[in-house]
């Protein structure tokens, strides 16, 4: 099992590289996430998705498809590309601390 | 882990050829997975995959219930007046269940995502087809010698 010295402490990540537990996130690790996702800083709209995609997971035990991201998180398709460049639901569930999505929407 | 020697894919570039519902969803969940892990991507639709992005035929494409031996149906019935609506109706509504939208809006969403949409010169010339069929999300209408072009670094899927 890797880890990953995150906002002053070794956290544990599993094989995807998502955080393994998700009891270690917190803000600044977020943040620290989303900087290895080559995302500088977060805007509101970013915690906007972050929150969402959270807010679903504890719900439902699965991030939420992009089209729900799109529909429900009031930030448009668009705008997800802009604010995760290199693929939004996959980006912001890592930064949001949950595993990889197992959708294939 | 990826092997050390193996390139992941960067860019695809789908053409779609067969205009039915069960033809076109293959074409539209890759292109849009493509673009979910980062991938560029682009469609290139031709012949009766053209229907796909035609505004008043997009929402209603069918599912072949006829020469499909996987639907498990002999051919006089699946030739029966309403059983191609019927097949596609549950499809429909199991697609639904997994969040996969219909048509219009599948399309809308790939392209928002910045997946590039072609439709080729040929077929339009031969259907006599006019930009104004389109749906709004047509980047434009290319010849295959312009599709290579642009396709130029890509892995080719044909469907």
């Amino acid at each position: 099992m890797e880890t990953m010295n995150m906002a002053g402490k070794a956290i544990e990540l599993d094989a995807d590289g998502h955080l393994a537990h998700r009891g270690d996130w917190n803000e600044e690790v977020a943040r620290a996430l989303a900087t290895q996702e080559g995302i500088p800083e977060l805007t509101p709209q970013h915690w906007t998705v972050i929150n969402f995609m959270r807010a679903v997971f504890d719900k439902e035990g699965d991030a939420p498809s992009i089209r729900r991201l799109t529909k429900e998180s009031g930030v448009d398709t668009k705008t997800l590309y802009q604010l995760f460049p290199k693929g939004p639901a996959k980006r912001s569930a890592k930064i949001a601390g949950l595993p990889k999505p197992k959708g294939c929407i | 882990m990826p092997e050390n020697n193996v390139q992941p894919i960067e860019k695809v570039s789908i053409i779609v050829s067969h205009g039915s519902l069960e033809g076109v969803y293959p074409a539209l969940i890759m292109a849009n997975g493509a673009r979910m892990e980062g991938i560029e991507a682009s469609l290139f639709f031709t012949f009766f995959g053209l229907d796909a992005i035609i505004k008043k035929r997009m929402n209603d494409l069918k599912v072949a219930t006829v020469g499909n031996p996987a639907m498990h149906m002999p051919t006089l019935v699946g030739a029966l007046p309403g059983m191609s609506s019927f097949a596609t109706k549950m499809m429909q509504k199991e697609m639904e269940k997994l969040d996969i939208p219909p048509v219009g809006e599948f399309i809308t969403m790939i392209h928002d995502a910045g997946c590039e949409i072609y439709a080729c010169r040929a077929t339009v010339d031969m259907f006599h087809l006019k930009k104004e069929d389109f749906c709004d999300e047509l980047d434009g209408v290319i010849s295959v010698g312009q599709f290579y072009e642009k396709a130029a670094g890509a892995q080719i899927i044909f469907t």
